[in-house]
């Protein structure tokens, strides 16, 4: 099996420059939003805005717009193609709360000890159990697959 | 004022990054990793730290939890919306971001958070 994981930096050009601002004007105002509520309505609040899915409106919505001007230089109409790639990205995102959730239980266990400690350890957490995460899921639909193309063809048709 | 222009631009910075890493990375289900990505959190808990001390991040990131699993919630409506519904984009987004909250208010509440 070839690396399932690539980069792709020829996808960079086709995001315009105001769609960059965008998304720093978007998370620069969820960071400000959250410490609006923490100060209005305390820490314990403001914790839930940490995890408010703002940022991902927008990153759906160009995925989706990306997927369409693609689909449509090639004369083809790119609707659906768009709302299944902004889907697709939507279902990496409920594998990432995993690592979020690990993110938050290994920081508030290490806070206490050391500062740097808590950020290292969460932002590691984060990353490792999104990327078993989504290992895990591909592999089971790997597994899935095969079943579902065996046995006899009467049973494959339902 | 000083304190949520550092704010706006550490959040603008740390969100962009994590955007950028998203939109590089193949296949597409993978580069949804980073529409979860602690962003926000990263930006936040330090200045957190800085005014509230240690006690006042660990409460945030206890709340955060509840967040998550309401961000979860928050995923695959959206996904159904889009593959089900044929919402475009915008709006299902949108329009999910009510079932976040009751999603994140509910299991806090569930979890005995108290503001």
């Amino acid at each position: 099996m070839s690396a399932p994981i690539r980069i792709s930096p020829s996808s960079l050009r086709e995001g315009r420059w105001y769609e960059y601002v965008v998304r720093f004007a978007l998370g620069g105002a969820a960071t400000v939003f959250t410490g609006l509520i923490s100060s209005l309505y305390g820490a314990s609040v403001g914790g839930l805005f940490l995890a408010l899915p703002a940022i991902f409106c927008a990153s759906a919505t160009l995925i989706e717009k990306h997927e369409i001007r693609r689909k449509r230089e090639a004369g083809l109409a790119g609707e659906r193609r768009g709302e299944e790639a902004a889907a697709l990205d939507a279902a990496g995102a409920s594998l990432g709360t995993l690592g979020m959730l690990a993110f938050a239980g290994v920081f508030w266990l290490l806070i206490e000890r050391s500062v740097a400690y808590a950020f290292v350890g969460a932002s590691l957490a984060w990353l490792c159990v999104s990327v078993v995460a989504w290992f895990v899921r591909r592999k089971l639909r790997f597994v899935r697959r095969p079943e579902r193309n065996s046995g006899p063809a009467i049973s494959r048709s339902r | 004022m000083t304190e949520y222009v550092i704010r706006f631009l550490v959040g603008g910075v740390v969100v962009s990054a994590f955007a950028l890493l998203g939109d590089v990375l193949r296949p597409k289900s993978f580069a949804g990793l980073f529409g979860a990505a602690p962003s926000v959190a990263l930006a936040t808990l330090g200045i957190a730290i800085y005014q509230h001390g240690e006690s006042g991040a660990a409460t945030q990131t206890l709340s955060m939890m509840a967040g998550a699993l309401a961000l979860a919630v928050y995923s695959v409506v959206v996904c159904q919306l889009l593959i089900r519904a044929r919402m475009r984009a915008l709006p299902a987004t949108l329009l999910s971001i009510v079932v976040w909250l009751i999603a994140a208010f509910g299991f806090w509440t569930l979890a005995g958070g108290q503001a």
